[in-house]
């Protein structure tokens, strides 16, 4: 393996190469502005994910990304493409949703900001990982500043206690995942996905390798928070800062998938019927304790929590029936469905918490039809399509996840997965009739701009995915592996 | 009339929707007087709108008519395919009816929030309009999700004391029906285009399209149209709902608004029934002439029968007798659907129409007392025909019709499905006649109660008798009952072409009609055998 750097190699780094500076940039200001000029802060934050994202969308017009560059370690195929529009897109949403949020606590927003991008970096070398050590070094860059940002508001004892958790429990898993990627180098002796298949096809079946593979499995699965991987995600999510724990559920866990497709479809497809079942045991598992679990909350943070860990069960049947184009198609197009919903749903957390840190529970919503009816219906929106329901985004990503556990002969789990979704009414609808059905605080809603822009990107997202599909399912039809 | 060039089917479709959004965007919510003065005008508008179909319509012809198709979704092959034959013909008309009326029935029983009860009315309207308009599987199942949205928000905010519990269990368990059925849309996919699990497909192109999937089902091994069908039974059969899947109704109908009760009742019941007409029999025949699967759906139509009319008999609140009431009629439906034959597809798609009509009607009537006295339980009745003839008349007319009394719309079709079922097996036919026995028992009986004897209950001593609007209500319906009771002819010249290919499908004889089922099945086999040879 030789690193030899192009010409080339820095226009298609462009994009993290220009996230990295501003991350830095924005930290350099935080020292000199201390707590004032956040909103500038804010915007600059904007303004560099808007930014990258036009770099990427530059980097998709060159032809020089068909070649991976750094010595194949990153590759810009249109699946690492996909990917980064997404990590983008988790990041702004939540840049915008924050500045309010960041601007009424005691505590200097450019830090936040900064860290917010370091670790959009590690999601962007992430989606285009083709090698196992950069796609380690990329985890820990985004798992790194995530632990910081559930930390983030200091003496709230709630948030340091979820950054502690998160991170023990992070560090660990990352052992764990390290500790795999070693042992699959100790059986194949290269790091290159690419290679790694290569050479694996013609490989026996050995113990080693099989321990290895499961342990990488078990780190990834740490990170989409899939049981038993989960218990940390409830914990988190609760205690840390609302506009994180938005861009917690989606941000990583949508890089989390990035890697774990790439990983398993790419390099341990031969070996499918080995971890396969393990991945469709842990799918179904995850499936019912996420939704049973979310059940019985109040809080409604946790609530989504669990609703989140369940829906990691839905996408891992997407992971289950790759050898069909139907698993990546529904891997993509659930993440980009449940990227606008669930984001969608945490904005209106933010929007309406009322009782201190990290006491958002479902009677914030009590009333909240009198109080403002388009925050209301907006919000029953991301509900229906967090249970799947028609005409939404979040129906036609559960369409193509069971169709393509069904496609993969899991027909059994297929089953289970619909009967979960109809539960997971239940507690959405809880929501939804606290929204409509109760009584509430007669306050006047404030919002800002910022958030309503969040909310309408939500919103449009969520309804035209779900009316008009067509042109969304073009564009996943063309992000396969590799090209 | 030609209507062929213009999208009938969704103007009539999408009115609703449209005056929904109007609603919306140009009405303040004070303004309560002007927001039903246009909810009434768009029913209205959308009901005048949907009759011209009933003569336009074809009634020789073959296949669905007014057909409207343009590509949705292409890369999993979705079109927005909308066609009618006569079975949604019927069903339609009775929608836009029933949608006008419900309209119009709420302007005193409900008021607060009046405006989103409106919207809500009018998105209910375009949903279920559009269900029975879908010919393309995928969209009908967008449809019939969708409509249960506006239903649970109108059972949650205006319904009765224990809304939120009858609510959610009819979103739940409905959603849990249909996902099951959509697990069967997709395995029906698959099966066209590849393959599925292990059974070997066509390599068709991707389609939803009902008459594609029909033809191509149709066709499938026997043992994968059995599970199929038990896919889409679940789906079907808890919204109809058939015995042990009814115990949502009597919670949602007695906590749903009159309006929401009327609705569900002549309306969103029939999804089940019309789901099973339009897909489970023509799509799965195989599975459907399986003597053990019609054993256990008729089966299951006889208990639903007799044990929803004995819980009938003894329920001290109206809403939920006549709820009870609806589990027993429509097991009436099922069982004619299942008997396989022209005169029980016949009979149980024109008793869709007809437990609509009285049913409806029922719930009509309830909520004229239930207005006026906040109380639903028989026991605070009494006497009222004196305080109320009016009321009285109405009440009677529509409870005869609901029993099967002859020259009324129930006597037609209930006397179709027995026939039909009689042709099939003597017992089925018994069993079920001693459900119109207990119909008639509990009928009678609650009309005894509230309106014989003396006015014991002082509350009922000043009762107002009907008002004009709540007459106008309650006209059409008994109209359409009588109508339908002395002439049914033109109901059945509608529905004939469907149902003749529904049962050609599932391989009975289709072109018998129904006045020789009766004759043939008593008829000895020697005796038919020897008359051609006695005849020189």
């Amino acid at each position: 393996m030789t690193f030899a750097f192009h010409a080339s190699d820095w226009i298609l780094l462009a994009p993290e190469l220009c996230l990295t500076a501003m991350g830095l940039l924005l930290l350099g200001l935080s020292v000199v502005l201390g707590k004032t000029k956040e909103e500038f802060l804010a915007f600059l934050a904007t303004v560099s994910v808007g930014v990258t994202a036009a770099l990427v969308a530059f980097v998709a017009t060159r032809p020089e990304r068909a070649t991976p560059i750094l010595g194949g370690a990153f590759v810009v195929d249109n699946f690492a493409l996909f990917f980064k529009a997404l990590v983008l897109l988790s990041l702004g949403l939540t840049v915008l949703a924050s500045a309010r949020y960041v601007g009424a606590a005691p505590y200097p927003g450019g830090e936040y900001y900064a860290l917010l991008l370091f670790s959009g970096v590690g999601m962007l070398f992430m989606a285009s990982g083709n090698n196992l050590i950069s796609i380690y070094v990329a985890l820990e860059l985004m798992a790194l500043s995530s632990y910081v940002l559930a930390g983030y508001f200091k003496a709230e004892p709630k948030s340091t206690e979820a950054a502690l958790k998160y991170f023990i429990l992070g560090a660990f898993s990352s052992g764990v995942l390290l500790y795999g990627l070693s042992l699959v180098y100790g059986a194949g002796g290269v790091m290159g996905l690419p290679e790694l298949a290569k050479l694996l096809a013609s490989a026996p079946r050995s113990n080693l390798l099989m321990l290895g593979i499961l342990l990488i499995l078990a780190g990834l699965l740490f990170k989409i928070a899939a049981v038993p991987f989960h218990v940390w995600t409830p914990d988190v999510y609760e205690g840390s800062p609302t506009p994180v724990t938005a861009f917690f559920s989606v941000g990583p866990k949508v890089a989390a998938y990035a890697i774990l497709a790439r990983i398993f479809y790419v390099a341990f497809a031969k070996f499918h019927a080995d971890w396969g079942f393990v991945v469709a045991l842990v799918s179904a598992a995850t499936m019912v304790l996420g939704n049973v679990a979310a059940l019985l909350q109040s809080n409604v943070k946790r609530m989504l929590a669990y609703s989140s860990i369940a829906n990691a069960g839905y996408a891992l049947l997407g992971v289950l029936g790759f050898r069909t184009e139907w698993g990546l198609w529904g891997i993509l197009v659930y993440l980009l469905a449940y990227t606008f919903m669930n984001f969608g749903a945490f904005t209106l957390i933010i929007l309406l918490e009322s009782k201190g840190y990290a006491g958002e529970s479902v009677s914030d919503f009590n009333g909240l039809a009198k109080r403002s009816m388009p925050a209301a219906v907006v919000m029953l929106l991301f509900l229906l399509s967090l249970a799947g329901i028609p005409p939404t985004a979040g129906f036609i990503g559960k369409y193509y996840l069971f169709t393509a556990a069904m496609k993969a002969g899991y027909a059994w789990l297929a089953i289970l997965a619909v009967v979960m979704s109809a539960v997971s009414l239940f507690y959405y609808f809880r929501i939804a009739a606290a929204m409509f059905f109760t009584e509430g605080s007669p306050a006047k809603l404030k919002s800002s701009y910022a958030l309503s822009a969040v909310i309408a990107v939500c919103a449009a997202g969520t309804l035209v995915i779900g009316v008009v599909p067509q042109p969304f399912l073009e564009v996943l039809k063309s992000c396969v592996l590799g090209r | 009339m030609n209507l062929s060039n213009i999208p009938i089917l969704s103007i009539v479709t999408y009115i609703p929707l449209a005056g929904a959004l109007a609603l919306v965007f140009l009405f303040p919510k004070e303004k309560t007087g002007a927001i039903k003065a246009f909810a009434t005008l768009v029913a209205a508008i959308d009901l005048a709108v949907s009759l011209p179909l009933w003569w336009a319509f074809d009634r020789a012809g073959d296949g669905y008519q007014f057909v409207e198709k343009a590509s949705w979704i292409p890369s999993l092959g979705v079109n927005y395919h909308f066609g009618i034959d006569g079975i949604s013909l019927v069903l339609i008309l009775l929608t836009t009816i029933v949608g006008l009326i419900a309209v119009y029935c709420s302007y005193s029983a409900i008021s607060e929030r009046q405006k989103e009860y409106y919207i809500l009315l009018l998105l209910l309207q375009t949903f279920m309009i559009g269900t029975f308009c879908c010919l393309d599987l995928f969209l009908f199942y967008v449809f019939w999700e969708v409509m249960l949205v506006p239903m649970y928000f109108l059972i949650g905010v205006w319904g009765g004391q224990r809304r939120l519990y009858a609510a959610i269990k009819f979103f739940l368990y409905t959603l849990a029906g249909s996902v099951l059925m959509l697990l069967g849309i997709i395995a029906l996919y698959f099966y066209n285009t590849s393959g599925f699990l292990t059974y070997k497909g066509l390599g068709n192109a991707p389609s939803f399209s009902i008459e594609h999937l029909t033809a191509v089902a149709a066709g499938m091994p026997a043992e994968l149209q059995i599970w199929l069908f038990f896919a889409f039974f679940f789906g079907f059969a808890i919204k109809v709902p058939m015995f042990p899947f009814h115990t949502w109704l009597p919670d949602a109908h007695t906590e749903a608004p009159t309006a929401g009760s009327v609705i569900l009742a002549a309306i969103l019941l029939k999804m089940g029934t019309y789901g099973f007409v339009r897909f489970s029999l023509p799509m799965f025949p195989e599975a459907v002439r399986n003597p053990r699967v019609v054993g256990t759906m008729v089966a299951l139509a006889l208990i639903g029968i007799v044990y929803g009319a004995m819980v009938t008999l003894v329920q001290k609140d109206m809403k939920r007798l006549i709820a009870y009431s609806s589990v027993s009629h429509l097991g009436f439906v099922m069982l004619g659907i299942f008997a396989l034959n022209m005169a029980g597809v016949q009979g149980g798609v024109l008793q869709m129409i007809n437990h609509g009509i009285s049913t409806g009607a029922l719930f009509l009537l309830v909520g004229v007392v239930y207005e006026r006295r906040h109380t639903r339980m028989i026991a605070e009745y009494g006497g009222l025909a004196k305080q109320m003839p009016l009321y009285a008349t109405y009440f009677l007319i529509v409870a005869l019709s609901s029993m099967g009394l002859p020259l009324l719309n129930g006597f037609i079709g209930e006397f179709t499905i027995l026939q039909g079922a009689f042709a099939r097996n003597f017992w089925w036919a018994f069993c079920a006649a001693t459900g119109i026995v207990l119909g008639a028992a509990y009928l009678l009986w609650l009309y005894q109660r509230i309106f014989f004897g003396e006015i014991t209950n002082p509350a009922n001593a000043k009762l107002p008798d009907l008002t004009v609007r709540e007459q106008l209500t309650l006209a059409p319906l008994v109209l359409l009952a009588l109508w339908i009771g002395l002439y049914p002819k033109p109901i059945f010249d509608v529905i004939r072409r469907p149902s003749e290919k529904i049962v050609q499908a599932v391989g009975g004889t289709a072109l018998e009609p129904p006045a020789l089922a009766m004759k043939a099945a008593p008829a000895s086999p020697d005796a038919l055998a020897a008359s051609p040879a006695s005849r020189p």
